[in-house]
C-alpha cells in the first residue's frame, strides 16, 4: 500500500496544454510507457504514410502545392496575356506546350496560375465553413436546451436551401471577387461541420475530464475551447479536407457559369470560355478538366487517408 | 404500435415542426434576397437600352417594388397564404405557372439520375463488399473515387463530344426535337433520349457515393450475429445477402438518398446549362441575373418544401423497414 501511494505522488502529469498534448498524441503517437497497449497508440502521420493510396493524395498535393507556389517563376507575366495565335493544339507549338485558347491565351500558363485561385479559395472557403460550423456546433452540443433548440434551427434553416443556389445569390450580393466567393461558399458549407460537432460534444461533455476540469473551477470557454475541442477534432479534420475539395468543386461551377472573379484565370473559368469551340477544340475543355480532376483526388485519398487513420473501429479490425 | 400509428405520428410531428421552419425560410430568403443590390426594374431598363427616370419609377410602381420593405414582406406573406407565388415582371406571368411549367422537367431529371444512381450504387457497393479486399474492390473503389472527384459539368461536356459530336449517337441538348411535333409513346422516346445524358452526368457523383455507402454497410451487417444464423439455417448466400444482409444495410442509403432528393434542386443548376435542360435550377440561376425576385424566392420556397418532404418520405420509408424506429 505504501509503495501504490508513493507511486501515485511521484507519477508527473506531462507538461503542455490539453491542445499540444492531444494534437501531439494524435499526429505522431502517445510515448510507448506500457507495451500492452502499443497499438492503440499509432499516431496518424504513421497511418497516413503506411495507406498507398493516402500516400498518392499527399505527393499529388504537395505537386499541386508546389506548383501553385512556383507559378509566377515558372510562367511569368499575366495568363490573361495574348501571347500566340488562337486555337494551337497541344504540342503543335514547342513554346506553349498545352496549346492556346480562342485568344491566344497559354493555357499552360492558365491550369498553373488557376492552381494558386483554386487552392487558395478551397483552403480559405473551408477555413471559414470550419470557423463557423465547430463555433456552432460546440455552443448548440455543450449547452443543450433552448441554445440546442435554436442553433438546430438556424443549422436546418441553412441546409433547406440549396447550396448552390445561395453561393450564387451571396455572390450577387457582393461583388464577384475571390474573397466574396470564400465567404460565400464558406457560408454555405458550415451545417455540415456544426451537426458533426455537435454530436461530438455531446458524447464528450459527460467524459469524466470534463467533471475533472468542471470541478477544478474551470470557466465554460476553457473547458469547451481547452478540453473537449482538442478531443472532438478527429472527424473535424477528416471533414476539412472533404470540404476543401467541395469548395474547389463549387467554385469551378461558379466559374464555368461566369459567375467568378473575372480578373484571375481559373480553371473553370477556363472550361466555360472553351465551351464555345467545344467540336473543335475539346482540348480546352480537357485539360482544364484534368487539373480539377487531380486536385480534388488529391484531397478526396487524403481524406480517406485521414479518416482510416483516424478512425478506432477501422484500427481495431485490422 | 401499429405501423400505421407510428407513420402516423411521425408525419404528424413533421408538418407541426416544419411550418416555422417553412416561415422562416421565406423571410430569410426575402431579406437575402433584397440585400442584392439593383431590382427587376434596373434590368429591365438596361436590356431596354436605357430609361427615364420616371419610367423607372413606373416600372416600381407597377411591380410593388418602391413600398417599404416590411410592407413587401407583408403583402408577399399573405399573398403566400393564399397560394399565390406573385408575378413575375421578367416573364411577365404569375410565378406558379412558370414554376409549374418546368416543375415536369427537373423531376424528370432528378428521378431518373436518382433511381440511376441508386441501382448502379448498389449494384456496385454489393460487388465490392462480395468481394472485399480482393481486385475487383480494389478497382471499383478507385473508380468511384474518380467519379467523385470529377466535376459535374466537365463529364457532361466529354460526354456530348463524345456521345453527341463523335458518335451522333444522342442530341446534345434541349428535351425534345424541336418542331417534331410528336405525340404519345414516340414523344416519350423523344424526351428519354434527351433525358439521357444529363441524367447519366448527375447520376456519376451519386453513384460513387452510394456505391461506398452500401459496402461499408453492408460489411458492417455481415459481421451481425444474425447473418451467421441464417448461413447457419442453410439459407442460400444469395438470399441471405438479398433478404437479410441488404435490407439493413439500405437505412443509411436511404437516409443519403433523401437529403440527395432534396437538394438535388439546385444542384442540377450547372447539369441544366450544360444540356440545355428546361428546369427549374436553370429558371433560378436567370432569375439572379434579372433579380427577379417572386421567381427566385418561389424556386427557393419550392426547394425547401421539397427537402422537407423527402426527409418526411425517408422518415416514413425507414419506420416502415425498421420496426425499432417510433
Amino acid at each position: 500500500m505504501a509503495s501504490d501511494s508513493s507511486e501515485l505522488v511521484t507519477a508527473e502529469a506531462p507538461a503542455g496544454s490539453a491542445w499540444r498534448r492531444q494534437l501531439a498524441g494524435a499526429v505522431f503517437g502517445a510515448r510507448r510507457t506500457d507495451v500492452a497497449s502499443e497499438r492503440a497508440t499509432r499516431g496518424v502521420w504513421r497511418g497516413l504514410l503506411r495507406n498507398p493510396s493516402a500516400l498518392v493524395g499527399i505527393v499529388l498535393l504537395s505537386t499541386l502545392t508546389a506548383m501553385a507556389l512556383a507559378a509566377p517563376h515558372l510562367f511569368p507575366g499575366d495568363p490573361l496575356d495574348m501571347v500566340a495565335p488562337p486555337f494551337e493544339w497541344p504540342g503543335a507549338d514547342p513554346l506553349y506546350k498545352l496549346g492556346t485558347d480562342s485568344l491566344g491565351r497559354d493555357v499552360a500558363a492558365g491550369i498553373a496560375h488557376g492552381t494558386r485561385v483554386s487552392l487558395l479559395i478551397g483552403a480559405s472557403a473551408a477555413g471559414i465553413g470550419l470557423l463557423i460550423g465547430m463555433l456552432v456546433g460546440a455552443l448548440g452540443g455543450f449547452f443543450g436546451g433552448v441554445t440546442d433548440d435554436l442553433l438546430a434551427r438556424v443549422t436546418e434553416v441553412f441546409q433547406t436551401v440549396p447550396s448552390f443556389l445561395l453561393v450564387v445569390v451571396i455572390v450577387a450580393i457582393g461583388k464577384p471577387s475571390v474573397t466574396v466567393i470564400a465567404l460565400a461558399i464558406g457560408i454555405a458549407s458550415w451545417p455540415t461541420v456544426a451537426r458533426i460537432v455537435r454530436a461530438e460534444f455531446r458524447t464528450l461533455r459527460q467524459a469524466d475530464f470534463v467533471l475533472a476540469a468542471r470541478s477544478q473551477g474551470f470557466s465554460n470557454a476553457r473547458i469547451i475551447f481547452g478540453e473537449i475541442l482538442p478531443n472532438a477534432l478527429p472527424p473535424v479534420i477528416v471533414t476539412a479536407s472533404v470540404m476543401i475539395a467541395s469548395a474547389i468543386l463549387i467554385e469551378s461551377s461558379l466559374s464555368f457559369l461566369g459567375m467568378g472573379d473575372p480578373n484571375v484565370v481559373t480553371w473553370g473559368g477556363m472550361i466555360g470560355a472553351g465551351r464555345d469551340s467545344l467540336r473543335t477544340a475539346w482540348y480546352l475543355t480537357a485539360l482544364p478538366g484534368a487539373a480539377i480532376v487531380v486536385a480534388v483526388l488529391a484531397l478526396n485519398l487524403l481524406g480517406d487517408g485521414l479518416n482510416d487513420a483516424l478512425n478506432p473501429r477501422l484500427r481495431e479490425r485490422a | 404500435m401499429t405501423r400505421r400509428t407510428r407513420m402516423a405520428g411521425i408525419a404528424r410531428r413533421t408538418v407541426w415542426q416544419a411550418v416555422p421552419t417553412v416561415f422562416a425560410i421565406v423571410v430569410l430568403n426575402f431579406f437575402l434576397l433584397k440585400l442584392m443590390p439593383g431590382d427587376a426594374a434596373d434590368v429591365l431598363a438596361g436590356e431596354a437600352g436605357s430609361a427615364t427616370v420616371e419610367t423607372l419609377a413606373a416600372l416600381r410602381a407597377k411591380f410593388g417594388l418602391d413600398q417599404p420593405l416590411l410592407h413587401q414582406l407583408g403583402s408577399y406573406l399573405s399573398h403566400l397564404a393564399h397560394f399565390n407565388l406573385g408575378y413575375s415582371p421578367r416573364y411577365d406571368a404569375p410565378v406558379m405557372q412558370l414554376i409549374l411549367a418546368r416543375l415536369p422537367n427537373t423531376l424528370i431529371l432528378m428521378s431518373s439520375a436518382l433511381a440511376f444512381a441508386v441501382v448502379a450504387g448498389v449494384v456496385f457497393g454489393a460487388i465490392m463488399a462480395h468481394w472485399a479486399g480482393k481486385w475487383p474492390d480494389r478497382v471499383l473503389s478507385v473508380l468511384a473515387l474518380l467519379l467523385y472527384s470529377t466535376p459535374g459539368f466537365w463529364i457532361g461536356l466529354l460526354a456530348i463530344i463524345l456521345f453527341s459530336v463523335r458518335l451522333g449517337w444522342l442530341p446534345s441538348g434541349g428535351d425534345v426535337t424541336v418542331g417534331a411535333n410528336l405525340h404519345g409513346v414516340a414523344y416519350a422516346a423523344d424526351v428519354a433520349k434527351h433525358a439521357l445524358l444529363p441524367a447519366a452526368t448527375l447520376a456519376t457523383f451519386f453513384v460513387a457515393i452510394y456505391a461506398r455507402l452500401t459496402r461499408a454497410a453492408m460489411l458492417e451487417v455481415q459481421r451481425q450475429d444474425f447473418v451467421r444464423t441464417a448461413h447457419a439455417k442453410g439459407l442460400h448466400p444469395l438470399r441471405v445477402s438479398v433478404r437479410h444482409v441488404l435490407r439493413n444495410a439500405l437505412m443509411p442509403l436511404t437516409t443519403m438518398v433523401g437529403i440527395h432528393f432534396g437538394t438535388l434542386l439546385g444542384g442540377a443548376a450547372v447539369t441544366e446549362t450544360v444540356f440545355s435542360w428546361p428546369g427549374l435550377g436553370r429558371l433560378a440561376l436567370d432569375a439572379v441575373m434579372a433579380r427577379d425576385f417572386s421567381v427566385l424566392l418561389g424556386v427557393l420556397l419550392l426547394s425547401s418544401m421539397l427537402v422537407i418532404i423527402a426527409n418526411l418520405g425517408i422518415d416514413l420509408l425507414q419506420a416502415w423497414l425498421d420496426p425499432r424506429i417510433t
